[in-house]
């Protein structure tokens, strides 16, 4: 298992052994969007009280599990560069936080819209989404350390430890919002409660949050590749790489 | 292995050596002082001036004033060390960056902290605050801004010689003050209805502890990453 | 069709939200190719004229 992991962290296996996935990674996802859009705008009966705006938890929630998923892929990297140094980390960690942070402004977004005619406002100062709001502002903050800071390695390695420190505090946060919602309970609460979700309906939410993560892998394999060819440029495999096959892309 | 009591020498003479710098050499000890002031005075002209309008907002108005106060004081913590060199030659020296951290943080508490929170008390009795509530915002003052200034250092290190380091750490800063603020805001409010913030107050000693624990070592890594 | 695209009333909403969620999700993709291809862009020269200059 650790030799698995020895092996692909190191860059020229990882960005051979990731082009063998991606065919299979692209066909998939493309199979299963269109699937889940079917299951979501058709196939999926319609709310009894919400009528068909509740069709817009097939983009949110997914986002939102997205965005969460995303954030603990990040500090498990930090982790890893702080730690162990690994090359890897310290790419992946640059690459996803653009992809975090698109997740969470599109939970934010169909969030806001479907509050509307859900609650009747278009933001509710309420734990989840403010805890959203403040994890865009920490995905914010890691992609502005590492463009503030020009050398590759030590702007992951401060980013790294900018994720950690949000890491920690991320939960607080949505601890303290939380309780200081129930201190100031405004009068038109209505809790989205969906106590038994009906299998119609759940199932294009399964599928859909299955695309979105096979979404992100694949843009994350594209950016971290990327950054391999870029990190290890002066060494021989990527310059044969470059020179002999004249690659439209990556 | 050092004793107990070079340890505490060493983290004394750090602080007394960064308080010192900043009140003889520079013209940045004034700069929270004022900030605090004119951010505090700004609301009576936005919102109103009536006592009774500004007494129900006074806990979170000064809160607010005081965790910009704080964050505008953070840039410098080790722009001059960085600059000078004196930073490399602390660490080259040998003295564990987990007390260089906490000096740090230590030294901007009592430049920015302190006086805020002695300043806190006339601008609080401008807005009408009574002396219990009082009493409540100042605990809770003591208890935050010590947080912010050990949270403040860890980020100040992460961006210091870097472009436009200071707005980098206020922005990578104020959303982990968001707790800070809401039992600090809160604690205020409540003890103006009479109640005994207890929660809130227990809950922003905890969050102290829990960021005395865990901040220098953030800190410390973050000096080592930026000398390279 | 029609009751498809009203989506019950709903239109503007579910509609909205999901072009945009789609929408950023392109967005990013076709960022990231671009992205991709000016780094290939650029490590062809660096290459190149590395090599020329050996």
């Amino acid at each position: 298992m650790f030799k698995f992991f020895y092996h692909y962290s190191s860059l020229r296996n990882f960005y051979f052994f990731s082009e063998k996935l991606m065919p299979f990674l692209i066909t998939i996802f493309l199979g299963l969007i269109i699937y889940s859009l079917y299951g979501a705008l058709i196939s999926a009966p319609a709310d009894y009280q919400q009528g068909d705006s509740f069709r817009i938890i097939y983009v949110h929630v997914p986002s939102a599990w997205m965005s969460l998923l995303v954030y603990m892929a990040m500090g498990l990297s930090a982790v890893s560069v702080l730690v162990w140094r690994v090359k890897l980390a310290e790419i992946t960690l640059s690459a996803i936080a653009p992809i975090g942070a698109t997740f969470t402004l599109a939970a934010l977004v169909t969030g806001s819209i479907w509050g509307k005619p859900m609650w009747g406002t278009w933001w509710e100062w309420d734990a989840r989404l403010t805890s959203e709001l403040v994890l865009l502002f920490l995905y914010l903050g890691v992609i502005a350390l590492l463009r503030a800071i020009d050398d590759r390695r030590t702007g992951a390695r401060s980013a790294s430890i900018l994720c950690l420190i949000g890491i920690v505090n991320i939960p607080i946060v949505h601890y303290s919002v939380e309780w200081w919602n129930t201190l100031h309970q405004g009068p038109t609460v209505s809790k989205f409660d969906s106590p038994s979700i009906h299998i119609d309906m759940l199932i294009p939410l399964l599928t859909m949050t299955v695309a979105f993560m096979l979404y992100f892998i694949i843009i994350s394999l594209y950016r971290i590749r990327s950054a391999i060819l870029v990190y290890d440029k002066e060494t021989q495999w990527v310059k044969d790489l470059i020179t002999s096959s004249k690659r439209e892309q990556i | 292995m050092r004793t107990d009591r070079s340890n505490w020498n060493t983290l004394f003479i750090l602080v007394r050596r960064d308080v010192l710098k900043t009140w003889r050499e520079s013209a940045d000890l004034l700069y929270p002082i004022m900030f605090f002031v004119l951010v505090t005075i700004l609301f009576p002209f936005a919102l109103s001036p009536e006592t009774l309008v500004l007494r129900s907002f006074a806990g979170g108005l000064l809160w607010i004033a005081a965790l910009l106060a704080m964050s505008v004081s953070l840039e410098n913590l080790f722009k001059t060390d960085y600059s000078s060199g004196a930073l490399e030659a602390i660490v080259l020296s040998g003295v564990s960056l987990l007390l260089v951290g906490l000096a740090k943080a230590i030294a901007n508490w009592v430049l920015s902290g302190l006086p805020i929170i002695i300043l806190a008390i006339p601008l609080a009795l401008s807005l009408g605050i009574d002396t219990f509530s009082l009493s409540i915002l100042l605990l809770s003052l003591t208890l935050g801004s010590a947080t912010i200034s050990l949270i403040g250092t860890s980020i100040g290190a992460l961006s210091v010689g870097l472009r436009s380091a200071g707005m980098l750490v206020i922005v990578l800063a104020l959303p982990f003050f968001i707790p800070i603020l809401i039992f600090g805001a809160v604690a205020t409010s409540n003890s103006q209805t009479g109640l005994i913030p207890e929660a809130e107050l227990y809950f922003l000693a905890g969050l102290l502890v829990l960021t005395v624990t865990l901040t220098p070592w953030a800190t410390a890594s973050a000096i080592r990453t930026r000398l390279g | 069709m029609a009751a498809f695209l009203s989506m019950g009333g709903y239109a503007a909403y579910v509609w909205s939200s999901y072009a945009i969620t789609f929408g950023i999700m392109i967005l990013l993709y076709v960022h990231t190719k671009r992205q991709g291809e000016k780094h290939l862009r650029w490590l062809r020269r660096h290459i190149v004229t590395r090599d020329n200059e050996k």
